[in-house]
């Protein structure tokens, strides 16, 4: 199936010189939830916004549902909802009026069934009739959503949609979007909470320095990089790791008191067994012994570091 | 053509003049009514008939262009400005919308604001003086196209200004003297020859000249030459705002 969303080698350098992309290459495919992961200024918004038809590309194609983003914006833009990263708002408008405002733009006739539907969604049809200066941080990020949904999108963009958002609200917030998942719309979303993309992503994406470092499905990515760590804690203290394990690298913590040993999930042997046996044969007497799994936070700080 | 993003855009920033409906509609109105009590009743009751039209009618086309184009280049700046300024122009530029609707939902409610406005300053001026139109639609002629064309030039200078100053930068120091210089209050004909000739430079003395022309047939200058000038101000506009579209200038790049 052709991916919805397809970027070719996607530059853009911006008047002041600076280069925020450099030949991004990336296919969405439709029904997936896909977030990226990227440190502060790594090019993620610029990325979304040449996507959405807010800044013009210096160089490369986007195609959204096969349609050019820049000759054919009227058909890929009326598919596509964006909730930006700024809590940006018309003060003065009410809820209900802002959201019908952004149906309108996306040149659908009035339809108040769906949007009472998507304000009843958000938990905000009993803030219909206030004016959004009168909401709180959160509410207002609601309105956002509400205002992406209002035109019934194929494809979703939610841009850092939980900074700033408390536990509750993000919770019904991942509950809406795993809805509109359901109902096959596909979501790009960007975020900081690593363990939410871990929680919510079919895929992965890390994004750094205008390039794309790494486009994996989420549960191969945590296969592949992700590495396994055994801690061993003993009952009496080491004053150094002894020769005998040498060949192991285990690293002494704890005053002494506890071996770490990394190692490979996907190797064919992972040489716990042997580890144990030459433990014993050293005479070591062990306390308790347990496994930590790296996530997906280590991979991405692993990722990031590397392609400085 | 997506007619209901432009109704969208249309009837929201109309909606806007609704709730500012004291600082959009009455203060200009009083401010006109001012201008009356002070020039056509207090002043203008010295000062003798101008081309044989009572001084308070002379003034009222002169009152009604300064006030549409104020209002003009206020909504239409305001109108494009205050979306960059907020952020929520992010909503506009990822719609399915050309520019050529954006212009036409902003300007069209800047315009019309403009309009009713001009209309309102007509109704109060003719409470105060005898008016006649002679040439009603010579008068509608100019009237529509000086809305037009500076709401277009209020819209280049909303997407134009990066701050508030610059945004009042060109309504503020330079309309005003130009409206004011360019016969609003009386006939050019009257000043001595050096700046009669100096105020021929100035693009407003035609559109005045030209609107007052319709009212009385009096005029400082040939109107065929005052529709030129607002024919060729609507040209330059739409030419800027032609290549803002084409390369984005301070929308998307």
């Amino acid at each position: 199936m052709a991916p919805i969303v397809s970027v070719s080698n996607l530059s853009k350098t911006y008047a002041s010189g600076f280069q925020a992309l450099k030949g991004v290459s990336l296919d969405i495919e439709e029904g997936e939830i896909l977030a990226l992961l990227g440190p502060n200024g790594a090019g993620k918004t610029t990325l979304i916004s040449i996507i959405c038809g807010i800044v013009n590309p210096s160089g490369g194609t986007v195609t959204v549902g096969g349609n050019d983003v820049v000759r054919e914006f009227r058909e890929t833009r009326a598919m596509i909802g964006l909730v930006p990263q700024e809590l940006t708002t018309d003060a003065f408008e009410t809820v209900w009026n802002t959201v019908s405002f952004s149906r309108g733009l996306h040149g659908k006739k009035p339809n108040p069934a769906h949007i009472e539907k998507v304000l009843k969604d958000l938990s905000l049809w009993d803030k219909k009739d206030n004016m959004l200066r009168e909401l709180s941080g959160g509410m207002k990020r609601r309105v956002l959503i509400a205002k992406a949904l209002s035109h019934e999108p194929r494809v979703l963009f939610l841009d850092e949609p939980t900074a700033g958002v408390d536990v509750n609200l993000r919770k019904s917030m991942w509950e809406v979007v795993e809805r509109l998942r359901a109902s096959g719309v596909t979501i790009i979303l960007t975020t900081h909470y690593i363990e939410e993309a871990e929680e919510i992503a079919d895929r992965i994406g890390v994004i750094n320095g205008g390039k794309i470092l790494l486009v994996e499905d989420k549960a191969a990515l945590m296969s592949k990089l992700g590495r396994k760590q055994l801690r061993v804690d003993l009952a009496n203290p080491l004053d150094g790791v002894p020769e005998t394990l040498s060949s192991y690298n285990l690293t002494l913590e704890g005053d002494g008191h506890c071996l770490i040993y990394d190692y490979d999930t996907s190797a064919e042997r992972t040489g716990i067994t042997t580890l144990l046996a030459a433990l014993a044969e050293a005479g070591i007497r062990l306390k308790d012994i347990s496994t930590r799994q790296s996530s997906l936070e280590d991979i991405f700080v692993e990722i990031v570091g590397a392609g400085r | 053509m997506n007619i209901e993003a432009i109704k969208s855009i249309y009837f929201f920033e109309m909606a806007r003049t609704r709730r500012t409906l004291l600082q959009s509609v009455v203060s200009p109105v009083i401010s006109t009514s001012l201008y009356f009590i002070v020039f056509g009743a207090a002043i203008g009751g010295r000062i003798q008939e101008i081309d044989g039209v009572s001084y308070g009618a002379f003034i009222t086309p002169g009152l009604m262009m300064l006030t549409l184009l104020t209002q003009c280049i206020g909504n239409g700046s305001f109108g494009i400005y205050f979306p960059k300024f907020t952020g929520t122009i992010y909503e506009v530029l990822s719609s399915p919308v050309s520019m050529v609707e954006i212009v036409l939902g902003y300007v069209g409610a800047a315009a019309t604001k403009g309009l009713m406005i001009g209309t309102i300053i007509l109704l109060t001026a003719s409470l105060f003086v005898d008016l006649t139109i002679a040439h009603p639609f010579v008068m509608v002629f100019f009237f529509v196209l000086t809305a037009i064309s500076f709401s277009l030039f209020g819209f280049i200078i909303g997407i134009w200004a990066k701050d508030f100053e610059q945004l009042n930068l060109i309504p503020m120091l330079v309309i005003p003297p130009l409206v004011f210089l360019g016969g609003s209050f009386y006939s050019v004909k009257m000043l001595p020859p050096f700046w009669q000739a100096v105020s021929h430079f100035n693009p407003v003395l035609y559109l005045i000249s030209g609107f007052r022309w319709s009212f009385f047939e009096v005029s400082d200058v040939n109107p065929i030459f005052s529709a030129v000038i607002i024919l060729a101000f609507l040209t330059a506009c739409m030419s800027i705002l032609a290549w803002i579209f084409r390369t984005g200038y301070r929308l998307r790049n």
